[in-house]
Formats: structure tokens, sequence, C-alpha cells
């Protein structure tokens, strides 16, 4: 070692910093080419236009609508889903319990699994076995529920988003003083109504931002619709359960490998992930200002 | 045990895991009466003080063996509901904790749980808890403000009001006015006494000035075990275990 | 104070129990039913698989090709994918029906041809779905005796045509390489950035870096695969002089920017959550900032990097969309990472929607979704059980 010591120093500084400045650059590149790329193209036409010409001009309407039906689907039953079992782990089992760190392993677990097996899952349980059973009992076996569908892609969805909203509500439920629960308890309320008046409006922030995270993550991902409700193109939006959707990420998707002329529709494309991108960022600031806002009053 | 006993335990253990908190406590409160539970911290007196309601009931590890029994009844018997014992024996914790709600929110939380609907009554539960309160005056005109924008010494008297609103027949007070300027713990000590005509109050303190003020009956605690309980005057005057006087002569704690 | 029955209440409480629970039985079902599609494969019949069964490969020829007529959804891209030769030389190269890179060339490219899915472009400017030739190569038939797992473990991977392979080894070896080079990548870079923000950097430049390189774990995965797609390929391809656009390499590159915020969220929180008095210990006795930082900090934290690291590889394995779009998606069993690849998770995205419902393509794809899931689990538990209990075994639980 005959290299100066102050060099080293000079040296680690330079690559653990570069490597950060480098992601950083990375990006900001990424968001710039995408902006540089789409906003030329970004008209109110644009949004609120159907594509025509064999999807090689006009706008993205159905798919911004596709996408906005799906992700309240999902919400309307991921959200429920999600607030009661953090409620369950936080205030019905201790953090010691075996159920409770069986119920947290599951939830981590489930976090990890890639968003295509869950598009597995939901072609294999929700159109097979549900929508199946459904159209055997109910239409003789006439195909009806056993097909992709809004619905079947939106549950499918709320599963894979389901993780975020646990941990979001969690950690908003931990904000809530014990010293109140205990007032409530003390004062004779049950556990139920404790959680129900005071445990609960408590936590609505956390709740939201739970329900916020989920949306940008649901409104971002691909994979699990892939075969479980998306469409290519559809003339008109979904008006039920039944229906498939256009969806922004899955037309970009299309339109970047499939479209009849890809250079042609460049402007397309990248418009159209400039929309998706504004959306899930929109959505990740308004979360991370409402954290923000409950860490200061989890700090007071 | 006679008409003026309240509170009586006999046996009373408690363990949180391996630990033995607390000792074979026997210990008979009197009714009407303030008693005073001293000790240096760690001794067990706030952890009595939460077997008289159940409380402890909340932490998973804790163990109680023996019984406390209310107006003649074990509480810790099976067929007994924590929920409707505590609507007879309340608490005041240490730390103030209005809910974040309105004043008038806060006192009527425990008697809309106890399923009084009613405006009109509502309305006069909660000024006559706030009068028993010795809150009343300050805040009549403004019920609708948040019951967390009041000072520490009123957060502790809205508590106190809270917990009066569900007509209790006992309080338990878990170190009351330790958060609180001298001034306001005068406030905390005075209503004390009023409360007495009314209640049976049980008093967790870390002041034995405070003790020897409000008290009736004092009990001495040291480690987990009830070392010497008796009238307030005598425990201070001339107690009759060595471990007492030490702590009330100031040689540890 | 008798005990007085609270019926709601009760059942509430226990609606809640259930509902909790459900997330327990959410990971059960998918096991199930994942693994229920795909237990077939063991009663199947070997020659089944290697295609000896004309009636089904010919029948899920058809019965795509129909479906491509029936559905609005699905039929005009696969109608229209075979026109979308590229007609620039670089979209050639994205092709995978090049003869000179695949081992069993005629049936290769026959595949090609028939798989409907043809996410890929270029498919054989002579046929389509409808005028493939089918001839039935050697390989096939010397296959044809053999058990199933020696089917699964070939290494072709050609689900459509008249005599369908499942060799699943070019799939798993896409997958392995695109993880590979993501998580080169991304380790280091990820790490190094951790350990800037949470030790080296100023405060200011921590609040700038922290939230940006966060940011970029809210890019969509198919914004991710756009940007490799349309820009990032072109630029490796000019800048490394490469034969094919699309390949390993770019899809690695491309993964590595979903996992790089992965493993520094981890790293970073790791890093933080190293007591203090750690530190001060060392800088106390005289040792420079960073070599504090490298021979105190970071040993500290490596449970929780390697965690990170772990969940890193998860999600480079199981992602998919980045790989559907910017690999090539070639099932190609070569060493070289420059050529295009067809990974696990890909195959199942591509090839899915276009299958029919109980044939052994489509229990195949079930059995890739198994292996997929399988992994993500193993790679989970450990750094769920194993790391995050030693880590707070080490700081009181802390972490």
């Amino acid at each position: 070692m005959n290299i100066p010591k102050k060099w080293v120093g000079r040296g680690v500084a330079l690559v653990t910093g570069g490597s950060a400045i480098a992601t950083v650059v990375l990006v900001l590149v990424v968001i710039g080419i995408i902006v540089h790329g789409g906003a030329g193209h970004l008209s109110k036409e644009f949004i609120l236009g159907s594509p025509e010409q064999g999807m090689t001009e006009g706008g993205i309407f159905p798919a911004i609508m596709g996408t906005f039906f799906l992700v309240m689907l999902m919400s309307l039953a991921g959200v429920p889903i999600g607030t009661i079992t953090a409620i369950f782990l936080n205030e019905y089992v201790g953090q010691q319990s075996k159920i409770g760190r069986a119920i947290r392993f599951a939830v981590n677990t489930l976090a990890g699994i890639p968003a295509i097996v869950f598009g597995l899952f939901g072609l294999g349980f929700f159109i097979n076995f549900v929508g199946g059973g459904a159209d055997r009992v109910l239409y003789g076996g006439a195909l009806h529920w056993a097909q992709p569908n809004i619905l079947w892609a939106s549950l499918t969805m709320a599963l894979l988003t389901l993780p975020v909203v646990i941990v979001s509500v969690e950690e908003a439920i931990k904000t809530v003083p014990r010293d109140l629960r205990e007032g409530s308890l003390a004062l004779g309320a049950t556990r139920l109504e404790t959680i129900w008046k005071v445990v609960l409006p408590q936590s609505m922030t956390g709740i939201l931002t739970g329900a916020i995270l989920a949306i940008s993550r649901g409104a971002g991902e691909v994979a699990p619709i892939l075969f479980t409700g998306a469409a290519y193109f559809l003339p008109n939006l979904p008006d039920g359960l039944t229906d498939q959707f256009m969806e922004l990420g899955y037309h970009i998707y299309i339109m970047s490998t499939q479209s009849v002329d890809v250079e042609a529709t460049k402007p397309i494309q990248f418009a159209t992930t400039l929309v998706l991108l504004i959306l899930t960022f929109t959505l990740n600031f308004a979360a991370i200002f409402l954290r923000w806002h409950l860490r200061r009053r989890a700090l007071r | 045990m006679n008409e003026s006993t309240k509170i009586l335990t006999r046996d009373l253990n408690l363990h949180y895991g391996e630990k033995h908190a607390l000792r074979h406590i026997d210990l008979e409160i009197q009714r009407n009466h303030v008693t005073a539970l001293i000790g240096p911290s760690g001794c067990g007196k706030s952890t009595f003080l939460r077997c008289l309601n159940r409380m402890n009931d909340l932490i998973e590890s804790a163990k109680v063996t023996g019984t406390v029994e209310v107006d003649g009844t074990n509480i810790y018997a099976k067929d007994i509901d924590p929920v409707l014992l505590r609507r007879k024996v309340g608490m005041i914790f240490q730390k103030s904790n209005p809910f974040p709600k309105s004043i008038f929110e806060n006192v009527a939380y425990g008697p809309r749980v106890h399923g009084i609907k009613d405006k009109k009554r509502l309305e006069e539960i909660v000024e006559k808890s706030l009068r028993g309160a010795a809150l009343w005056e300050e805040v009549k005109d403004d019920l609708a403000k948040s019951g967390l924008a009041l000072s520490g010494g009123q957060q502790q008297r809205l508590c106190i009001a809270r917990a009066i609103a569900v007509d209790p027949e006992v309080l338990l007070m878990d170190e009351p006015a330790s958060a609180l300027d001298p001034i306001a713990t005068a406030k905390i000590e005075e209503l004390i006494w009023q409360l007495k005509e009314s209640f049976t109050i049980v008093i967790v303190t870390h002041s034995m000035h405070q003790a020897s003020r409000v008290s009736d009956t004092t009990a001495f605690f040291y480690m987990g075990e009830m070392v010497e309980v008796g009238p307030t005057q005598k425990i201070f005057t001339s107690p009759a275990q060595k471990r007492t006087e030490d702590y009330i002569t100031g040689r540890f704690g | 104070m008798k005990k007085r029955i609270r019926l709601g209440e009760f059942l509430i409480e226990k609606g809640i129990a259930t509902v909790a629970f459900g997330s327990l039985g959410a990971i059960v079902l998918i096991f199930l039913f994942v693994f229920r599609e795909a237990v077939p494969i063991f009663t199947m019949d070997a020659r089944a698989l290697s295609g000896g069964h004309e009636s089904i490969s010919s029948s899920g020829t058809t019965d795509s090709a129909k479906a491509t007529g029936e559905s609005e959804s699905y039929g005009d891209p696969v109608g229209e994918s075979e026109s979308y030769g590229d007609p620039e030389p670089v979209g050639a190269a994205e092709s995978y029906g090049e003869p000179e890179i695949v081992g069993a060339a005629e049936s290769y490219g026959d595949s090609t041809a028939a798989d409907s899915s043809a996410k890929d472009t270029s498919i054989a400017t002579s046929g389509g779905m409808l005028g493939k030739p089918p001839p039935p190569s050697e390989s096939t038939v010397s296959e044809e005796g053999g058990s199933i797992l020696s089917q699964i473990l070939s290494g072709n991977w050609q689900p459509v045509g008249d005599h369908p392979k499942f060799g699943i080894l070019p799939l798993l070896a896409g997958s392995l390489k695109v993880a590979l080079i993501a998580i080169l990548i991304a380790a280091p870079v990820g790490i190094f950035a951790a350990l800037f923000t949470s030790t080296f950097a100023p405060r200011w430049a921590k609040e700038a870096m922290k939230p940006i390189i966060e940011i970029m774990a809210g890019f969509p995965s198919v914004v991710i695969g756009f940007f490799a797609l349309t820009i990032l390929a072109s630029l490796v391809q000019t800048v490394f002089g490469l034969d094919y656009r699309l390949n390993a390499l770019v899809g690695g590159i491309a993964m590595s920017m979903a996992v790089i915020p992965l493993i520094y969220t981890i790293s970073e929180d790791a890093l933080s959550a190293v007591p203090k008095h750690f530190t001060e210990g060392s800088l106390a006795l005289g040792a420079p900032l960073w070599e504090t930082n490298l021979r105190v900090v970071l040993p500290a934290a490596i449970p929780g990097i390697f965690a990170g690291v772990l969940l890193g590889l998860g999600r480079a394995i199981g992602e998919t969309m980045i790989v559907l779009m910017a690999t090539g998606n070639a099932a190609l069993l070569s060493p070289s990472f420059v050529e295009p690849v067809r990974t696990v998770s890909a195959s199942i995205g591509a090839e899915m929607a276009e299958v029919v419902f109980g044939d052994p393509h489509y229990v195949m794809l079930f059995v890739l979704g198994s292996i997929l899931f399988c992994i993500s689990f193993a790679l989970n538990a450990v750094a769920e059980i194993f790391i995050r209990q030693r880590l707070m075994a080490k700081f009181g639980g802390a972490s």
C-alpha cells in the first residue's frame, strides 16, 4: 500500500459521489427525453380524442378513461381490504404473535411476487375458476364471465397493490398515540369503538396516502392486465364489468412494438408515455406530501 | 371487609413475562377517600393502579393472579366484562390525552359510547362534567374549540371532565400533575379534594408533598412490593418500616 | 359488570380477522391456482409435449387464428404485425428469425412464423401465419421418446407449430443473463449512491439527491421499457457496434434502472440505521471519515444491503414489460450477452394471450409462472427471515 491515504479517500468519495450523481443525471435525462419527445404532441385533442386511422393518429382518451376505471375499481376492492388488514395487524395482534408475523410475512411475500405471476393468477383464478364457475352456474356454460374483462383486471391489480395499502395504513396507525387508545378504553369504550372513533379518524391521511400510492402503482403496471382485460383498441369506453378496456401503459407497449408504423407514431408514443409519467408523478408527489404531513404530526 | 371498603386486593401478583412486577399485594381502599400510592419509579405503583381497571389486559405479556374486588366482586373473574368495569372505574393519565376533537366532543365521547344520543342530555352532561372538573367557566364560550388548543393544566382538567362524564364510582389518577406547572398543579389538587365527595380516588404520585397534601391514606411501594400502608399523617410522621422512612426522608428515590 | 354479549361487534371483529387472514389466503391461493394450471405437466404424456399429437398443435393454430379474426382487440396487431417488417436494417436485427444464429434453423423459423403472438416484427415476409411450411425437424423426432423432464430441460423453446417444443433452458438462460447484467450494474451503483447520500454527502446534496433517485422508483416499467426500446437500444448499438439492436445487454441496462432505486432505498435505510456511536468511536480514534464509512458503517449495514440486492435480483428476474420490450425476445441458447434473449417472464407476457385454454403450451406457461413464483418466494424468504432477523439482533430492532 504505497498509495497515499489521502488519494484513496478522494477516490472513494469520487466513486460514491459519481454513482449518486450519475443516477440523478440518468433520472433527469430520461424525464428530459420523454418530455422533449412528447410535449410537442400534447394537446386538448390528444387527451380528449380517440385513436384514428388504425391508431396512427388521434388521441388517447379511451386509454385514459380505461386506466381511470381500472384504478377506481381496484381501489374500491383493495383499499378497504388493505385498511382492515392493517387494523387487524396493529390493533388485534401484537408484534410478536405468530399470527401477526405470518400475515406480515404473507404481505411481504405478496409484495415480492412478480407482476406477471399476478396476471397468471388472475387468469387461472378469476377468469377460469370464478368466471368459469359463474358461467356454468348462471349462464349454462355460455361465455360471459370467463373471459378477460375490467373487473378481473381490477381485482388482479387490487391484489398486486394490497401490500402498498397495508404498509401505508400501518404506518399511519402507528402514529396514533397509545395514550389516545387508552384514554378511550378507560372511558369504557370497546376495542372496536376505539378503532372506529379514535384510530380510524386519525389514520385517514395514511389511508389516503396508501390509496394514492396504490393507484400510482396500478396505473403503471401492465404485466398483470396483459391477459386479464386490457384491449388493443376499442371503439367505445367500457360500459359494464364484463367489458375489456384500453389502458395507458398497455397502449404504450402496443404502440411501440406492434403499431402499423412504429416510426410514424413516435410522437403519439412519446406523448402517451409523458401522460403516464405525469399521472404517476403527480400521484407520487401527492403521496409524498401527505406523508410529510403525517410525519410532522407524528413528531409533534 | 366492612361497609367502607371500596376496593380490596388479595395476594395480587403481576408478571411481565419473566419479570415479577407486583408481589403479593393486599390493599384495602376506602370509599370516598383519597388513597395515594408513592414510591420510587419502577416500584410498581402505576402497574398496580392499572390492575384496578384491568388496563393491563392490553399488555400481552402481563399475567395477573390473585383477586381484586370492587364492591365485593372479583373483577378478574371469568364472567366480568372489562369494558363495563372501566365505566365504573375511570382513569386519568400521566400525560393529558384529549382526543383531537372539540372540547364538547371530548367530554361527550364517553356518554355517546354508552348510547346517549339525545343532544340535550349530552349538553347537560357536558356542562355538569366540566363544572365538576372546574373547567366550565374557562371554556363555556368555546366548546367547539379543539381540546388540543387548551393549556396543559386545562387539558388535564378536560380529561378529568371526560372521565367523570361517564359517571364512574372510582377515579384512578396516574401522576395527573407531573407534567404541570405549580399553579396548574395546585388547581388539580384542589379539584381532587372536591372530587372526593362523590368519588373514591386512587392517585399515584411522585411527589411526597402532593401525597401529604391530598390523600387520606398513603401506601408505599418498593420493588414490586407494598411495604407499608396507613393514614397519610402517620406514614409521613412515624413510618413503621425503615425503608419507608428512608424514602420519605429522601435517602433514595 | 357481568359480561355483555355484543353480537354485532363480535361479528365485525371476526370479519376483520377473516379479511386479514385473506392476505395469507391470497398467497396460498396464488400458489394453488398458478400451480394448479401447471400440474397437468406431470400427467401429460411426453409425446404430447414433444408435438407427437398433430391435433393439438394444429387446432392450436387454427384457434388462435380464429381468435385473431374474432377479437377486435387482439386481432389487429397480429394480422398487421406481418406488415410491420421494419424497412430499416435495424429492424431486421430485432427479428429472431435469423438463420445463422439459430441452432435448429428450419424449425426455428417455422415456430417464429407460427407464433401468433409475434410480438417482434419481421416475421418471415414469406408466410405469416397461414402459409407456413411444416417440416418436421430431426431433433423433434429424436426427442419424442424422452421423459417430460428431458423435454423441459431441452434447449428449444418453440411453443407453436406442428411440433412444439417446450425446452425452458433458453428462457432460464435469458432471464439469468438479463438479471445478471442488471445486478452487476445496479448493485454497485445503488450501494455507492446510498453510501454517498447517507454518509459523505453534505446535507443539501442529500436532500436534493435522495428524492430524485426515489422518483426513479416511480417510473412505470413500461416507461423504462419504452425508453430502452426507442432510445437506449440505438445508443447501445452505436456505442458497442452490435449486430442486434435489441439484446440481453440493452434489457439488462434497462432493467438496472428499475433495480437501482430498490437497492438504493434499502441500502440507504440500512446505512442510516447504523448507530451513531459506531462512527463516533472510530472518528474519535482519528480515522478519516471515508475510512470510518468503509470500515465501520458499510460492514455494519452489509446484511441490509445484501437483502436489498436479493430483492433487486428477484425484481430483475420477475419484471416483464422491460424485457418484453427491450430484449428482442428470441429464445436462443447462446453464451453471448449481445444477442437477443427471451426471458421466462417475457414468454408468459407475450404468449399467454394467444394460447388455447388447457393445451400444452398453456400448461407450460403456467409452469414458467410457477418457477417465477418459487424463485421470488425463495429470494424473499431469504431476504426476510435470515437477513432482517440478523439486522434486528445486531441493532436491537433499530432497523
